[in-house]
């Protein structure tokens, strides 16, 4: 550890995996719930478990993605964070808004209550306080990690990074526009939900993937930044518009199926990018880091984007198919390999890269690292399938057949067994993974030949 | 690192603007190939709704926008061979024929709005506006860029800002027989 002030990232990343355990628990409890409509229904009903599932992936997430900015922004821009202070009152913030959440959720207090109620809408469903809240962290986490670029050295790695983070934070702002009208409600609810995952999220990606790759094969700054700036066009170019496939059914005009399918057939293109990215540096490479895990993730990280986001996303983006598949399984099965590839991986990838080194362990193997990558992995990769196979039969049932949706539930039970069973694998890797990061002190198989940094 | 010179390296011009090129590319071939798809599940409702089109209009504007073009790559000569003076003229006149260009498009959207049709009318009509829509866009933004390298006249930069706007001529090139004229 090069600066001080890259130990706030240590905390971030710690709250952070204690939210990833909430999250994968809460997946296992919407998984058995699948299986066994009535468990817990008068206490826990299934909005509610769902709502824990996805907030939780997005607050660790995001708290992630600060941990990883307070870590590489002091080695990037060569000075510390212009303020620790803030970036614990930060954290402190986003840590009593979280509980907020989770209180507000379980019990549901304030019902309907325009400031402390929940605003019932997917994903952006926090009260209004704690949108505020957010909204000040962000500003906090902004302003202190803006002093610290621009009082330093600007490197594409921090200014991709801040560019996708400040989208990240007004992209934010729309969740505090909730017209009457159903359609423009949704129309601006994308703003957020998609703008930022298949937007402004792919920025902060890019980026901290191409620090990753700097650290990891030392190849040229120089060519990593060329890869970096065609990445973020492609995401650029590919996802604004790519929004527009999200409107084929909300009310929107009908050119928005054409510009929809067009574009986000396009989203393909920055995901293997980015896979191609991770795989040509590695080969170019000349430093074999003893840090396998964080390569590991990172070459998964790049990989199972590519099938999550890229593939599975293509196979439903055009409006002719999403037509018919539209919110049936296969949504699910996109949303888990997605989330899981390109964000889930890339916290991990930074978690592992950079945790032996805020703990003073490196180098070490994380031999039990690598064996909860399988885990997770191999877990969410089997559920994707399951899903996908449900999906099918689900959209033909359904959608082609006319069958009602409950009949149909019940006629692919199957798949859901094994997609529990799919979830209690990942949830033992996860907890692996915590453990692995948390507990051992050393463990070496090989050390590496390191060539000198550059 | 003691690399081959990537093929990347024989590019003219700039990677970014390639990336950008062979993006939009790819938009508006998506864009016509989809029309022409969902033309062969209705040749004559498209072939009627064709005929409302300005076909000589459209003629015109291509012979504009070639104009332009051509004006463009000469400033780029011009600017290399330090005819600074002559380049600055040509951008412009490629930019004022980038306008002429909209105004002729304009005149044409007037006569479809006055005769109520809209991008909700059929098929053939959404994808009329959405492509020559999205085309009018680049070359407003053509136009825009064009008068930026004028003023700042590195000729790296006027060879970005001809290559872009050779890009909104090639669509139109191809845009223009597909929708007007294919029969």
């Amino acid at each position: 550890m090069k600066y001080k002030s890259q130990k706030i990232a240590l905390v971030y990343f710690a709250v952070a995996l204690g939210l990833f355990a909430i999250q994968v628990l809460g997946g296992l409890l919407a998984g058995w719930i699948y299986v066994s409509p009535n468990f817990v229904s008068e206490l826990l009903p299934f909005n509610i478990v769902r709502m824990l599932h996805t907030n939780s992936l997005i607050v660790w997430l995001l708290l992630g993605f600060f941990g990883a900015a307070y870590f590489l922004i002091p080695e990037e821009s060569e000075r510390e964070i212009h303020s620790e202070k803030i970036a614990y009152l930060q954290l402190a913030i986003l840590v009593i808004g979280t509980l907020g959440v989770v209180v507000t959720y379980v019990f549901n207090l304030f019902e309907g209550h325009w400031l402390l109620g929940k605003e019932g809408r997917e994903f952006i469903e926090q009260p209004k306080w704690v949108k505020a809240g957010i909204v000040v962290a962000a500003l906090l986490f902004l302003y202190n990690v803006t002093m610290t670029v621009l009082q330093g050295k600007k490197t594409a790695i921090t200014n991709i990074l801040l560019l996708g983070l400040w989208g990240l934070a007004l992209c934010f702002l729309f969740a505090f526009y909730n017209p009457e009208n159903l359609a423009l409600d949704k129309m601006y609810w994308w703003y957020v939900v998609h703008l930022w995952v298949e937007g402004v999220w792919e920025l902060i990606m890019a980026s901290i993937l191409a620090y990753l790759m700097l650290k990891l094969t030392g190849v040229d700054r120089e060519v990593v930044e060329k890869w970096l700036y065609v990445i973020v066009a492609a995401a650029l170019f590919s996802g604004i518009l790519g929004t527009g496939h999200h409107y084929y059914w909300i009310g929107t005009p009908g050119y928005w199926q054409w510009i929809g399918s067009i574009f986000s057939s396009l989203e393909i293109v920055p995901f293997f990018a980015m896979m191609a990215f991770a795989f040509v540096m590695v080969w170019k490479g000349r430093r074999d880091h003893p840090n396998k895990a964080a390569l590991l993730w990172s070459l998964g990280c790049g990989t199972l984007a590519f099938f999550g986001a890229g593939v599975w996303g293509f196979l439903h983006t055009l409006h002719g198919v999403n037509y018919y598949s539209h919110g049936t399984q296969i949504t699910a099965a996109h949303g888990h390999l997605a989330f899981y590839g390109a964000y889930v991986c890339l916290n991990l990838a930074i978690i592992s890269y950079a945790l032996p080194i805020l703990r003073n362990r490196d180098p070490y193997n994380q031999v039990l690292n690598m064996v909860s990558f399988w885990l997770m992995s191999s877990g969410m990769v089997f559920m994707t399938f399951v899903l996908t196979f449900a999906g099918t039969i689900q959209t033909h049932l359904q959608r082609v057949m006319g069958e009602y949706f409950m009949d149909v539930q019940d006629q692919v039970a199957l798949f859901f067994w094994m997609r529990f069973g799919a979830g209690v694998i990942v949830v033992i890797g996860a907890l692996l993974f915590i453990y692995a990061m948390a507990v051992p002190r050393k463990e070496i198989i090989e050390t590496g030949s390191e060539a000198p940094a550059e | 690192m003691n690399e081959q010179p990537s093929l990347l390296d024989e590019l003219p011009g700039e990677l970014m603007i390639w990336v950008l090129i062979i993006s939009e590319l790819l938009v508006f071939g998506a864009g016509l190939a989809a029309f022409l798809a969902v033309r062969l599940t209705d040749p004559i409702g498209f072939a009627e709704a064709q005929d409302h089109l300005h076909r000589t209009g459209a003629a015109l504007n291509t012979i504009v926008l070639v104009t332009s073009g051509f004006l463009a790559a000469k400033a780029l000569h011009w600017r290399e061979v330090a005819q600074r003076a002559k380049a600055r003229f040509a951008l412009i006149s490629a930019a004022a024929l980038g306008v002429v260009f909209l105004i002729i498009k304009g005149m044409e959207y007037a006569d479809k709005a006055a005769l109520g049709i809209g991008p909700e009318t059929n098929a053939f009509f959404t994808f009329y506006y959405l492509l020559t829509g999205f085309h009018a866009a680049h070359v407003v933004a053509g136009i825009v860029i064009l008068l930026l390298v004028t003023w700042k006249d590195d000729p790296r930069n006027i060879e970005t800002g001809a290559q872009f706007w050779h890009m909104v001529d090639l669509v139109w090139v191809i845009l223009f027989p597909v929708v007007y004229l294919l029969g």
